[in-house]
């Protein structure tokens, strides 16, 4: 189905097409989902008015483990079918998925002051939290690195790849070491351990979240498109 | 396997004969492992206990110093693309260049650990798993470094590019490492955290060849 995209200039069209709805829809989604985060939802009996941190914390998480299986999926497209636009999505996505991540880590430990006493703590899911922010921090390092374009992308792309090794690290942590960090209580084989008046705003600003990361990573993927038909157009007009 | 056993000679060759790229980072392993009883202060009830951490971290920086040696020199100078050329799979050229790797630089940090280990007031129970886990972690070290290498031949400021690639990727290894010092120290059993770090090198061992063999390739077209 993707090699029907694989078109630049068919990515445009369906892109200028999509892009008004989908800002609605993140704008909609977050929206609502802060009304019923902040002001329609109850507080905990036990945390108060602070768990209104997790309807911000957890959905950028999720996201930042999301960016990344994306990231890696698509350059291993991009390294075995040479897909044209997987490597341009790749390089869009990364500073968003490290920005999810140091969202992550900052609302946890805003968090984790009023609930565990202390700003930061060395647990399992803490550190591997902070070590796909530095997966992707090399990563961008990386694809920067080279006078060619082309061969930054091609390494970034393998180092992805490299890195998945520790997406499942991150998803079990909490199950394999016994930490501070709570289990997963959303999706669990017994249902959500969670009340639906919270469980609401939680999906909806996970999906606003996911919905404002499609905006932003096609305008970013729009801007390198159309950055390099300026190259080339630059470099045709010098040779005439 | 004669030519497996030549690429490793020769960079075995190539590291005697300029002997100071790998002294060099010795010295460096040495010096740093000093720096530390400097800061924290001389005291051993302090130096014991963080002695196995302080060996651990000093030996990582002190292997990523030397990564960009693997192939940048022969990217620059044309061998590795007459390697890669070669009837030898590039998998098994990439495990000769790490087993020579660790061999001038994972071996003489361990025939050295004891000594410094001796500074650092290491307590003698402790000394074996020491050496067993850090043999453990320079093997994967070298491994991993072998992949960071092969993705920034001819990158720019190619060093301090490699240490941030690999130092996140070698953060298990490093914890597996010190939780079995930990646990030689303080009389627990170290077995699970050697036989984790042990996984760690047999699964480094059959993925990292294939991932920089990967970046070989990628870098020559």
């Amino acid at each position: 189905m993707f090699h029907r995209f694989a078109n630049p200039a068919r990515f445009m069209a369906v892109a200028a097409m999509i892009l008004p709805w989908m800002t609605a829809l993140a704008a909609g989604l977050l929206l609502v989902g802060l009304y019923f985060a902040l002001l329609a939802s109850p507080a905990d009996y036990q945390q108060g008015e602070t768990v209104r941190i997790m309807y911000v914390h957890v959905p950028a998480a999720w996201m930042a483990l999301f960016v990344y299986v994306a990231m890696a999926a698509a350059s291993a497209s991009f390294l075995i079918w040479r897909h044209p636009l997987a490597d341009i999505f790749a390089q869009a996505a990364a500073p968003l998925g490290a920005a999810f991540t140091a969202a992550a880590l900052i609302t946890g430990s805003l968090w984790g002051k009023p609930m565990w006493g202390t700003w930061w703590v060395w647990d399992a899911r803490l550190t591997s939290m902070l070590i796909l922010l530095f997966l992707y921090l090399g990563y961008i390092a990386l694809s920067q690195a080279f006078d060619n374009r082309e061969r930054g992308a091609r390494a970034a792309a393998v180092l992805a790849l490299v890195g998945m090794i520790n997406v499942p690290i991150i998803k079990f942590s909490v199950d394999w070491w016994n930490t501070l960090h709570q289990p997963a209580s959303v999706i669990k084989m017994s249902g959500p351990a969670i009340d639906p008046s919270m469980l609401l705003p939680l999906l909806l600003m996970a999906a606003g979240m996911k919905a404002y990361f499609l905006v932003v990573v096609i305008l970013r993927m729009r801007a390198r498109l159309l950055s390099r038909r300026v190259q080339v157009l630059k470099l045709l007009a010098a040779e005439t | 396997m004669r030519a497996f056993v030549a690429v490793m000679k020769r960079d075995l060759r190539l590291s005697v004969r300029q002997g100071a790229d790998a002294a060099t980072g010795l010295m460096f392993f040495i010096v740093v492992v000093a720096l530390f009883p400097l800061a924290i202060g001389p005291d051993p009830a302090i130096l014991g206990p963080i002695s196995g951490g302080v060996l651990m971290v000093t030996a990582l920086l002190a292997a990523t110093l030397s990564f960009d040696r693997l192939f940048q020199q022969d990217f620059d100078d044309g061998t590795l693309e007459q390697l890669l050329l070669s009837p030898l799979p590039v998998e098994f050229l990439v495990l000769a260049k790490c087993l020579g790797h660790w061999l001038t630089t994972g071996l003489p940090m361990i025939i050295l650990a004891p000594i410094l280990g001796l500074l650092l007031n290491l307590p003698a129970v402790a000394l074996g798993v020491m050496l067993l886990a850090l043999g453990l972690t320079t093997v994967t070290l070298s491994l991993l470094g072998a992949i960071a290498a092969a993705l920034t031949i001819g990158a720019r400021r190619g060093g301090i590019l490699v240490a941030l690639l690999v130092l996140p990727l070698a953060v298990p290894v490093l914890i597996f490492g010190v939780g079995a010092i930990d646990a030689a120290v303080s009389m627990g059993s170290s077995r699970p955290h050697l036989l984790l770090l042990g996984a760690a090198a047999a699964v480094a061992a059959a993925l990292a060849p294939w991932a920089t063999a990967a970046a070989l390739r990628q870098a020559m077209t």
